[in-house]
């Protein structure tokens, strides 16, 4: 190479170098330049937006369930509670792949389809970061299990929660109702920030009637936590506010009397304090455990409980609607006083049945098939009332005629619900020729009147109508609503009552004698009960046809199928002298008013035996 | 041309006047020095934090520099002669590596980067990053400007095949960076214009069948989470959201040193490794970033500097390609970080923590203050 050709080289790789140089200098500015403007745009433009993520992450709002109020009889019985539980959850965000940790996790321990469906429901609709329940009441072994396998489940959580539970399960059942897992539709409904945290909510009865006052208020509570969710600290707090208590106006002695005595017998028992409207007891057989809804019940355990042909589902006792039989006779009674067709001393002549002017058909009494002939040649109201008479109410509703029937039996709360403190109660039917053109399109018929009369036909009514009638009754024309919750948080609940029906005593009088004579007459049709009775009774026996029977044939209770028999029926109050209880009661399919009314002598024995006095 | 003996200890005449001072006795290039001293010891104040306050942690990075220190050192001893001789030998023992890596390692696990040697585990590759330059610029120097398709051809051979067998590793970041720093020899030894651009046009036109066959399923999540990283917001963007959110709460002042909640309640992952320049966002604000950036725009442009005053084009071509490959680790850790660009496995250059990074670096510095030593005895 010759000299100046390198030097001529070496001028010219310098100056190339140079203004690479340049170059590769202004591209690393423009490039660092870039970058700062990006830095710039994080940190000063868009700082409010990440320094509030940043906090997002670093600060979590953890809701503070309340605790459920409890729930006591009227003597502090504990008829509902909360006890700890162990709930397993899973946070989303944490687990990786959600079917795999699911997988995973049914290893170690069963987890239900309807678990499992439930988790993925709740799942959609959580925060981020939110510990979403998947199994409850986890057992000693399983708790055990999984905090041995803890390392290789993240986002799994065992957290303690305070479960509902009924210590009577099936006793208080159609009383108390229950709470369950908030449903989807309960969702919609339901505050979502109170509800934040919780997990239940009353379904039915009590429970759901006062929802708001057992639920309380939630609480909250700031936790810095890492991004694996462990909380680090807690920085500050607001406590929740504790559901208030109820006390129930049940009496749990009463409760228990009244269903050990419908045993295993389909029925209902409503026991009220006619002076008060407190409901003393509300049993409705068969029940079920409510321990099982708390849950979420298994569908085997639901299926079995809606598809059984004895309805344990169903609250009799609020829901059922009966015909109310003879037991609407001292309110027919009334009716009769009231409207001056009849007076306590009035009679009819009774030859066994009664057919309309202009008729053939005969309306028999249900003594004819016993005697061959009527209670007596002729009736008064005494003793139409304590020998269940049919002649003498066919006579009086005939003339009475069904629309007037209805606006006097209306003030004992038949035709409409009473309004008691739960839910799901029916209004049964008091009917009229309004009713009947409504619900049916059709004309009235005469003859439907003579059946109403002895509380057939259309007539429905559950069995606390009757026991709340029966305390109208009682008190001789004191309207009280009912209600089951008699003090919240201790402090009572004012008595609600209606207008007054207002009658002369003397009306009263003689209804009472005649529904003593039901009891403590020697021809009373519930006469059993006065054995060995250490107060005065009134009571009114009822039987109610399940089937209709044709004209002239014979209802034999050997013949028809178990679910063909009459219900048995009967209303009672006592002490006559200064009523404290009255009941109604049903016995399904019971034969007749036999299956019920010694029902009353035992509820009425247990109320008695407690009130002193 | 080029006789660049050693005058220090022999020649003394020019520099008795003034004492050689014992930095320049020792090949040192104090502006650079005191500016890596600088930024190492910033990195370490971050990583005190960003590891959780591990003071194991800022004692073993501690002694990971004292280590690239030293190798820095010694790596300045060596005259730019020896480097050029011996480029071609240390090409062709990296490459036999490599290739044993590649293709020993096969089967083992798929992803084959290190290799053991009596109790040191070192990645080939790192090596790579300073031997692909070298054996460039060795081959470059000397030919004729402007550089011919001979010239042009063998650099591109001489950098593809390592980056090839990088890329089986396989590691399409570091195989990246490797081939750029062999492209900046050829760019700073005057790569023509019309080339540079048709190879930009060529690099366009060949995206899309480059992202059709070429690239592996989670190479292409890496840019469509960049793109969009809430479309996979617990998966492959968790990285990119929680980075962003520790540099954007940072704002301009910062949270305060130690005060990092994104790196110290684990939202931020890698937070003391290839992410660590969020948790300095977060806790220096732009403040800090400003100040690291200017850091690195001092030593860029004293690389630079080197690089202009070097004597010979193997030490300008060396030192401008050392100083763009220092340049690209900063922009594409610091963008990948801040969402700009997708993630690869890029550490920000001398703060986080990584042994192997810190040793290649300050390694590479010391051929930049080789370089240093020979324009300054040069221009006696």
């Amino acid at each position: 190479m010759l000299p100046q050709f390198d030097l001529k080289d070496s001028q010219l790789e310098s100056r190339i170098f140079g203004s690479r140089t340049i170059i590769a200098v202004c591209l690393v500015m423009v490039l660092l330049g870039l970058i700062l403007m990006r830095y710039y745009a994080l940190q000063i433009t868009a700082y409010e937006v990440y320094r509030t993520q940043s906090e997002r992450n670093r600060v979590q709002l953890q809701p503070l369930p309340p605790k459920r109020g409890l729930i006591y009889d009227r003597n502090g019985v504990l008829l509902a509670d909360n006890r700890p539980s162990y709930v397993l959850s899973v946070v989303r965000e944490r687990v990786g792949d959600l079917d795999v940790a699911l997988s995973e996790l049914q290893t170690l321990l069963p987890v239900s389809e309807r678990d499992l469906e439930n988790f993925h429901k709740k799942v959609n609709r959580s925060r981020p970061y939110e510990p979403v329940p998947l199994r409850f009441r986890l057992t000693e072994n399983e708790r055990a299990l999984l905090a041995v396998n803890r390392f290789r489940l993240p986002g799994v959580v065992v957290e303690a929660r305070l479960l509902r539970h009924y210590p009577y399960g099936e006793l208080f059942s159609h009383a108390l109702g229950y709470v369950g897992r908030i449903s989807e539709e309960e969702v919609q409904a339901l505050d979502e920030t109170d509800y934040r945290g919780t997990f239940y909510v009353g379904k039915v009865g009590v429970e759901k009637f006062y929802e708001d006052i057992l639920h309380g208020d939630v609480g909250y509570q700031n936790v810095e936590s890492n991004a694996h969710g462990r909380v680090l600290r807690v920085l500050e707090r607001f406590l929740p506010v504790t559901g208030k208590d109820l006390t129930l106006s049940l009496d749990y002695r009463v409760q228990l009397a009244a269903f050990d005595a419908l045993g295993d017998r389909r029925g209902a028992v409503v026991a009220i304090n006619p002076l008060s409207g407190e409901v003393l007891a509300l049993v409705s057989t068969p029940g079920f455990d409510t321990n099982l809804f708390v849950n979420g019940i298994s569908y085997e355990d639901y299926n079995a409980l809606r598809d059984s042909l004895d309805v344990p589902l169903f609250n009799r006792a609020i829901q059922g609607s009966y015909p109310p039989g003879s037991t609407i006779k001292p309110f027919m009674a009334m009716a009769g006083l009231q409207s001056g067709l009849v007076t306590p001393e009035s009679t009819v002549a009774d030859p066994g049945w009664y057919s309309l002017p202009g008729d053939s058909h005969r309306y028999r009494d249900w003594i004819l098939r016993i005697r061959g002939t009527g209670h007596a040649p002729l009736v008064n109201m005494k003793m139409a009332i304590s020998e269940s008479c049919d002649v003498y109410f066919y006579d009086l509703a005939r003339r009475l005629t069904i629309d007037r029937m209805a606006e006097y039996l209306h003030p004992f709360g038949f035709g409409e619900r009473t309004g008691v403190d739960t839910t799901n109660e029916r209004a049964g039917i008091l009917p009229s020729t309004r009713w009947k053109r409504g619900a049916m399109n059709q004309p009235w018929y005469p003859g439907e009147t003579i059946s109403a009369g002895i509380g057939q036909g259309y007539m429905l009514a559950s069995p606390l109508q009757l026991a709340v009638a029966t305390g109208v009754m009682a008190s001789k024309g004191q309207r009280r609503i009912p209600h089951l919750v008699m003090a919240i948080d201790g402090e009572p609940l004012p008595v609600t009552s209606l207008d007054p029906l207002v009658a002369p005593a003397e009306y009263w009088d003689a209804i009472f004698d005649g529904m003593r004579e039901v009891v403590h007459g020697r021809n009373g049709t519930a006469k059993a009960l006065a054995q060995g009775i250490a107060y005065e009774m009134a009571g009114k026996t009822g039987t109610a046809q399940v089937i209709g029977i044709a004209q002239n044939a014979v209802y034999n209770e050997a013949d028809v199928s178990e679910r063909h028999r009459h219900h048995g029926l009967f209303i009672a109050f006592a002490p006559i002298e200064a009523p404290t209880i009255a009941v109604g009661i049903i016995v399904e399919n019971g034969g007749g008013s036999s299956a019920a009314s010694p029902i009353a002598r035992e509820v009425i024995d247990a109320w008695l035996s407690i009130e002193p006095g | 041309m080029g006789d660049y003996v050693r005058q220090l200890p022999h020649q003394g005449s020019h520099d008795m006047a003034r004492r050689p001072s014992m930095v320049r006795r020792v090949h040192i290039d104090v502006p650079l020095l005191l500016l890596l001293l600088l930024l190492t010891f910033y990195g370490l104040v971050v990583l005190y934090s960003a590891s959780g306050q591990s003071a194991a942690a800022v004692i073993r990075q501690g002694s990971y520099f004292a280590l690239g220190y030293v190798i820095m050192i010694l790596a300045a001893q060596i005259s730019l002669q020896r480097y050029a001789r011996l480029a071609p030998w240390l090409y062709l023992v990296g490459l036999t590596i490599l290739a044993a890596v590649v293709f020993v390692g096969v089967g083992a696990k798929g992803a084959q980067r290190w290799l053991e040697v009596g109790g040191f585990r070192f990645q080939p590759s790192e090596i790579m990053k300073l031997v692909v330059p070298l054996v460039v610029a060795w081959f470059l120097a000397g030919r004729a400007l402007p550089l011919g398709l001979f010239s042009i051809g063998g650099s591109l051979i001489l950098l593809g095949l390592p980056a090839m067998l990088i890329v089986m590793q396989p590691d399409l970041g570091t195989s990246l960076l490797i081939a750029a720093s062999g492209l900046f020899v050829l760019f700073m030894a005057g790569l023509r214009w019309r080339y540079i651009l048709g190879a930009v046009v060529l690099a366009a036109a060949s995206a899309w069948p480059v992202w059709m066959y070429g690239l592996k399923d989670y190479q292409k999540q890496r840019i469509l989470t960049m793109l969009n990283p809430d479309s996979d917001k617990l998966g492959a963007g968790w990285n990119i959201i929680q980075s962003k959110t520790a540099i954007g709460s940072g704002g301009w002042q910062g949270k305060g040193w130690l005060q990092s909640t994104q790196s110290r309640l684990d939202f931020l992952p890698e937070s003391h490794t290839d992410f660590i320049i969020a948790v300095l966002a977060e806790e220096h604000g732009l403040q800090g970033i400003i100040l690291l950036m200017g850091i690195y725009l001092l030593i860029l442009l004293r690389g630079f500097w080197i690089g202009v005053h070097a004597q010979t084009s193997f030490g300008r071509m060396m030192a401008g390609s050392l100083t763009l490959t220092f340049f690209v680790y900063i922009f594409v850790n610091m963008g990948m970080v801040a969402g700009l660009l997708p993630v690869v496995g890029v550490p920000l250059p001398l703060v986080s923590a990584g042994g192997t990074s810190v040793v290649t670096l300050l390694a590479g510095f010391g051929v930049l203050m080789a370089i240093s030593t020979e324009s300054r005895s040069g221009a006696m």
